[in-house]
C-alpha cells in the first residue's frame, strides 16, 4: 500500500539512480501536430478517434447527471540509454497509450481509463465514471471549440522521436570521460539520458479541445570517489522540456564539473551538531523549502477540505512584506511548464504570496469552482491513469535587496544549506523537512567547515514568518525534481534567492 | 489470470524476436484491474476503476542487452516495435556479462499453489465496497467536535503475470489484495490541523479486518494533539511496527549487487562480518502461504528459497542476479528478497515501552535520507517522549541522525508484533543511545 494515500503529505525528490529508457519511435501525429492549426485533427487521426466517438463517450459520461466530463488521450514514448563502467551498454524504452475519462458531479469525481480507443471499451469506462452522479438529468456536451496552443513554452527544434540511440550515445561517453579526467579519485561513473515525448489530446463537455506536444529530457551523472579508503558519491542532473538541441558540449562540461565538485566536498564534510539554529538557504535548489513549507499547503484541494494549515489564511499577511512567491507554468523550457494544464486551462504565472500576503491558492477546476475564482492552470496528472489534482509547476521566490554575503555575515553560528536531495511535508500539521546533501557551518559570519547528510525540519507558517533576509541572487534549479502526491508523480522545479531562516531544527550529533 | 490469447502473444513475441536476431529473450505479459472508493465525511468523493495490461521484453542481441515495454498489445504494432528494439540494442556497446540465467536455476513449477488469489475478486458487490468504507468512516464521524474531516477508502486490486524465456523458463504469478483505510483530520493548536490514519489489508476479502479502523485513526490523532519538540540529546529509540521497515531498507539496498559492483554500498566487503549485534537475525521466507510477497521465482525466473540473510549480526549474503554474478565473477544468489522476516522477540510495543526509562517512541518518519556509500542517515520524526515506561509528551519537528551500522549494533530489543499482511515482517524495534535533535 502506498502510505501517501493515508497521510496528507506531499514530497519531492531528485530522481537519482532512477533508470528509465531509448529509441526512436513511430512518428505519431508527427510534425503535422506541432502546427497548431491542424493539431487536433491530426492528433484525432493519430489516436484513431472521430468527432462522433468523442461526442458519444462524453454523452455516456454524463448519462447519470454529471455536470462535467473530460477525455484525456495520451500516447507517450520514453527512452533511456545509460552508461556504466565506461560503456554505453543499456537501453530501455516504453510506450504507453490510453484514455482517461473523468466525470464531475459537484466536487465528486468518477474516473476510469482504458488502454485502447475501441468505442465499446471507452463507452464502458465512461459509464463506470458516470456512476459518481446519481441523477436522471442528461446533460449533452456542447459543440467542440478548439483551444489552440497560443504560446508554446517548449517549442522543439529536433524531436526526440527523430533521434536514434546511436546519436545519443557519444554524449554519455563524453560525460563519463570528462568526469574521470577531472579527478584521480573517481572510481566509478554512471550516467543516463532519459527522453520522453507525450502526445496529449483533450476534450471536455464544455466544448474545449486541445492537442499538446510535451517533450522532456533529463541527463544524470553519478560519481563515486575514493580517498584513503573512504568512499563517497555525488550526483548532478539537468532536466528541461527540450528536444535534441539540449545536448551539447557545454551541458556535458557543466554536469561533469558539478558531479565531481559535489562528490569531492563530501570527504571534507562532517555531521554538524544538531539543534535549533539559523539556516541560510543558498540560491537555487533551496526552493525545496518553498515547495514543502508552503507550496503543498497552498494546493487548493487541501484548503477546500479545510485540512491545510493555511486553510484560513487567504488574503492575510503570513510573512515579511518583502517576500513574494510565484508558482509559474510559463518559464520557457522549464521542466514544470505547461502550455495548457491537464484539464484544459492555459498555463499561467500565479502569485501565491505577494508582498507578504497569501494571495492565491493553486487551483484545479473543482477548487476554483468551490472558491468562485478562475482556475490557475494547476490541474495536472501523472498520466491518463490518474485524475488531475492541484499540483505545483515551477515554484520560486522573487529576489530581495541584500547580497548573499550580507546574509552570511549576519549569522554568528548556523548552517549554510547548499545541495538537496529530497523533502516532505505534512499538510495539516505543517511540519516539513528537506535533506541537505552538503553545505557549510557558518561561524562568526563566515562559511567554515563543510557539512553533509543531515535532515532539516521546520513548521511551514513559522518558517515562512522566520525568513528575515532575502538576497538579490534569484535562481531556478533545473534538476530532475519530481513531486509525489496521492500516489501520482509530477515533474516540477523550484528556485530561490539566498535567504535567511532565523530558526530551523538541524539534524546532527548531540 | 493471463488469457490464453496473451500467453500465445508472448510466445509469438519470443519467437519473433529470435527470428529477427535475438540469441536470448525474456518476455512477460501482465494484466491487472483495480477499484477504489474514497469517501469524505461519508459522502462519495472519488470512484475509480481500471483494467490494464502490457508486455515487457528483455532482449539479448549479439552480446548486447536492451529492455522494452508497451501496453499496445497489437501484433502488427508489436512487429515494428520488436524490430526497432533489436535495431536499437545493436547500437549499444557489447556487455558479455548480460546473459539469461543458467536454466538449472529456474523454478520448475513443481510446488503447490501459494494461495495468493481470491477467486471471489470479480464478484464483490459494489454496494458492499461502499458500505465497508462507510462503516469505518462512521467509527470516527461525529465522535469529537474538533474533527474537520474523515476520509475513508476501500480499494482492491488483482494482478497476474506470465513470464517465459528462450532457454526454457515458463511461470505464472497472480494475486489479489483488499484494503480499507481511514484518515482523520482535526483542529489542533493555532492553525494546525493534525491528522492521522489507520489501515488494514488482506489478500482475501474474507480475511480483511473491517472494523476498528476509523476508531484507531481517531485514537491516533487524539493521542498526538499538543505535539512539541523536546531537548536534543541521546535517547533510547523505539520505532513502532508501522515504521520499523524504514530503518531496515538501507541495509537491504546496500546488499544489492548493482550497488556493490558500483562501490555504492556501505556493505562492501562485509559478507561474513558483523553488521549489527547478536539480536539482528534476518531471514527471507518466500514460500509462506497466503502471504503478501510470496513467490517461487524472481524476475529472472530463478527459484527462490528460504534463506538466512543475516545471522546473529553476521551478513551471510549479497543479492546477486545473473548479470552481477557474471560481471563480478561470483556465484549468483537471488535478485531481491521476497518476504524479509526480522527474528521477533517476545514483547509487544506496550511492553517494550514499559521497559524504557527515557526514550523516544517514533510513530512516523517525515522525510530524510540515508547515504548509500557511508550509511549515514538523518530523518525527520514524530512520536512520543517516553519517561519511566510511559508516554508523557507527544513530539514532532525533530530529527534522528546516525549511521546504519552503528544503529544496528545498538539494537536492544525486538517486538513480537510485525504487521500481519505486510510483505516485510519487521516488528517494533528498540535501539540504545540514538541522537535526536530538537530544542
Amino acid at each position: 500500500m502506498d502510505r501517501r494515500k493515508f497521510i496528507q503529505t506531499g514530497s519531492m525528490a531528485l530522481l537519482g539512480s532512477m533508470t528509465m529508457p531509448s529509441m526512436a519511435s513511430s512518428n505519431i501525429a508527427g510534425t503535422d501536430a506541432k502546427a497548431p492549426k491542424d493539431a487536433v485533427a491530426a492528433a484525432m487521426k493519430h489516436f484513431g478517434v472521430s468527432k462522433e466517438d468523442v461526442r458519444k463517450v462524453l454523452s455516456a459520461a454524463l448519462e447519470k447527471g454529471g455536470d462535467y466530463a473530460d477525455l484525456f488521450f495520451e500516447h507517450s514514448f520514453a527512452n533511456n540509454v545509460s552508461l556504466m563502467d565506461n560503456a554505453v551498454n543499456r537501453a530501455n524504452s516504453n510506450i504507453d497509450f490510453g484514455v482517461g475519462i473523468r466525470v464531475l458531479a459537484g466536487d465528486q469525481t468518477g474516473y476510469a481509463y482504458v488502454e485502447n480507443v475501441d468505442l465499446e471499451d471507452m463507452l464502458k469506462a465512461a459509464q463506470t465514471a458516470a456512476r459518481i452522479a446519481s441523477g436522471n438529468k442528461k446533460t449533452a456536451p456542447v459543440a467542440m471549440k478548439g483551444l489552440p496552443i497560443i504560446k508554446n513554452y517548449y517549442p522543439v527544434i529536433q524531436s526526440w522521436e527523430e533521434v536514434t540511440l546511436k546519436e545519443k550515445m557519444p554524449y554519455l561517453q563524453k560525460l563519463n570521460d570528462a568526469i574521470f579526467a577531472l579527478d584521480k579519485r573517481v572510481q566509478k561513473v554512471s550516467a543516463s539520458l532519459n527522453d520522453e515525448t507525450s502526445h496529449i489530446l483533450f476534450f471536455n463537455s464544455e466544448g474545449a479541445q486541445y492537442y499538446d506536444y510535451r517533450p522532456m529530457i533529463s541527463l544524470v551523472a553519478v560519481c563515486i570517489m575514493e580517498e584513503n579508503g573512504k568512499i563517497e558519491n555525488g550526483y548532478a542532473a539537468r532536466s528541461f522540456r527540450k528536444g535534441k538541441e539540449f545536448l551539447n558540449d557545454d551541458i556535458i562540461k557543466l554536469l561533469a564539473q558539478e558531479a565531481v565538485d559535489k562528490t569531492a566536498i563530501m570527504f571534507k564534510a562532517i555531521k554538524p551538531k544538531g539543534g535549533e539554529m539559523p539556516v541560510v538557504m543558498a540560491s537555487g535548489g533551496s526552493g525545496i523549502l518553498l515547495h514543502e513549507a508552503i507550496g503543498h499547503a497552498f494546493e487548493a484541494d487541501f484548503n477546500r477540505k479545510n485540512t491545510s494549515i493555511f486553510s484560513d489564511q487567504l488574503n492575510k499577511k503570513i510573512c515579511n512584506e518583502h517576500i513574494s512567491v510565484v508558482d509559474d507554468g510559463t518559464i520557457p523550457f522549464n521542466r514544470g511548464s505547461v502550455n495548457i494544464d491537464d484539464e484544459g486551462i492555459y498555463g499561467q504565472k500565479t502569485y501565491i504570496v505577494k508582498d507578504g500576503v497569501l494571495t492565491s491558492y493553486l487551483h484545479d477546476r473543482i477548487s476554483a469552482k468551490y472558491y468562485g475564482v478562475n482556475p490557475t492552470g494547476n490541474g495536472r496528472r501523472e498520466s491518463f491513469r490518474n485524475m488531475p489534482i492541484p499540483r505545483m509547476r515551477a515554484t520560486y521566490m522573487e529576489p530581495g535587496n541584500v547580497t548573499e554575503e550580507e546574509i552570511i555575515a549576519s549569522v554568528k553560528k548556523g548552517i549554510f544549506a547548499e545541495n538537496f536531495t529530497n523533502g516532505q511535508v505534512q499538510i495539516g500539521a505543517g511540519d516539513f523537512t528537506f535533506f541537505v546533501k552538503s553545505g557549510y557551518l557558518i561561524e562568526n559570519g563566515k562559511l567554515t567547515q563543510p557539512i553533509k547528510d543531515i535532515n532539516i525540519i521546520g513548521n511551514g507558517p513559522k518558517a515562512l514568518a522566520d525568513i528575515t533576509m532575502v538576497a538579490n541572487n534569484d535562481k531556478i534549479d533545473d534538476g530532475t525534481w519530481t513531486c509525489g502526491k496521492d500516489g501520482q508523480s509530477c515533474p516540477v522545479t523550484c528556485g530561490m534567492p539566498s535567504a535567511l531562516v532565523s530558526k530551523l531544527t538541524v539534524g546532527g550529533e548531540s | 489470470m493471463i488469457s490464453n490469447q496473451n500467453k500465445k502473444l508472448a510466445q509469438w513475441a519470443m519467437e519473433y524476436a529470435q527470428k529477427n536476431g535475438c540469441q536470448g529473450v525474456r518476455i512477460s505479459v501482465y494484466s491487472g484491474s483495480n477499484t477504489s472508493i474514497d469517501l469524505r465525511n461519508n459522502k462519495t468523493d472519488k470512484l475509480q476503476q481500471a483494467a490494464e495490461n502490457g508486455m515487457s521484453l528483455n532482449l539479448f542481441v549479439d552480446g548486447r542487452y536492451g529492455t522494452f515495454s508497451t501496453n499496445r498489445l497489437v501484433k502488427k504494432e508489436l512487429e515494428g516495435f520488436i524490430k526497432q528494439a533489436i535495431d536499437s540494442t545493436r547500437y549499444l556497446a557489447k556487455d558479455e556479462a548480460r546473459t539469461l540465467p543458467d536454466a538449472a536455476r529456474y523454478y520448475k513449477g513443481d510446488k503447490p499453489d501459494l494461495n495468493l488469489m481470491d477467486n471471489k475478486f470479480d464478484g464483490v458487490n459494489p454496494d458492499l465496497k461502499m458500505s465497508l468504507a462507510n462503516d469505518i468512516s462512521n467509527e470516527a464521524m461525529g465522535k469529537d467536535e474538533r474533527i474537520i474531516s474523515v476520509d475513508s477508502s476501500y480499494s482492491d486490486n488483482e494482478y497476474s503475470s506470465y513470464r517465459i524465456t528462450s532457454n526454457g523458463f515458463e511461470g505464472d504469478q497472480n494475486g489479489t489484495s483488499f484494503a480499507l483505510s481511514v484518515s482523520v483530520s482535526m483542529r489542533g493548536e493555532g492553525e494546525a490541523r493534525p491528522s492521522s490514519y489507520w489501515y488494514e489489508s488482506a489478500l482475501f476479502l474474507d480475511d480483511l479486518k473491517t472494523t476498528g479502523i476509523g476508531q484507531k485513526a481517531l485514537e491516533r490523532v487524539l493521542q498526538k494533539l499538543g505535539q512539541k519538540k523536546v531537548a536534543s540529546g541521546k535517547y533510547t529509540m523505539i520505532v513502532d511496527q508501522l515504521n520499523s521497515s524504514q530503518l531496515l531498507r538501507p541495509i537491504i539496498d546496500a546488499m544489492s549487487g548493482g550497488s556493490l559492483q558500483q562501490k555504492n554500498s556501505f556493505l562492501l566487503d562485509k559478507v561474513g562480518q558483523k553488521i549489527g549485534n547478536d539480536l539482528f537475525t534476518l531471514t527471507d521466507e518466500p514460500h509462506r502461504k497466503k502471504a503478501p510477497g510470496a513467490r517461487y521465482f524472481d524476475f529472472e525466473g530463478v527459484a527462490t528459497q528460504p534463506t538466512n540473510v543475516i545471522e546473529n549480526g553476521t551478513l551471510n549474503m549479497y543479492l546477486i542476479d545473473t548479470y552481477i554474478a557474471n560481471k563480478m565473477k561470483i556465484e549468483p544468489t537471488i535478485s531481491s528478497l521476497s518476504i524479509p522476516v526480522l527474528k521477533p522477540g517476545n514483547k509487544n510495543l506496550e511492553q517494550l515501552i514499559a521497559d524504557i526509562d527515557k526514550g523516544i517512541l517514533v510513530t512516523g518518519f517525515n522525510g530524510g535520507n540515508s547515504n548509500s556509500t557511508t550509511g549515514d542517515f538523518s530523518y525527520g520524526i514524530e512520536g512520543f517522549l517516553i519517561e519511566n515506561g510511559k508516554r508523557t509528551q507527544p513530539i514532532s519537528e525533530m530529527n534522528v541522525t546516525g549511521n546504519m551500522l552503528a544503529l544496528w549494533s545498538s539494537l536492544a530489543a525486538i517486538g513480537n508484533d510485525p504487521r500481519p499482511n505486510s510483505s516485510w515482517q519487521i516488528p517494533s524495534l528498540v535501539f540504545e543511545g540514538v541522537d535526536f535533535s530538537g530544542l
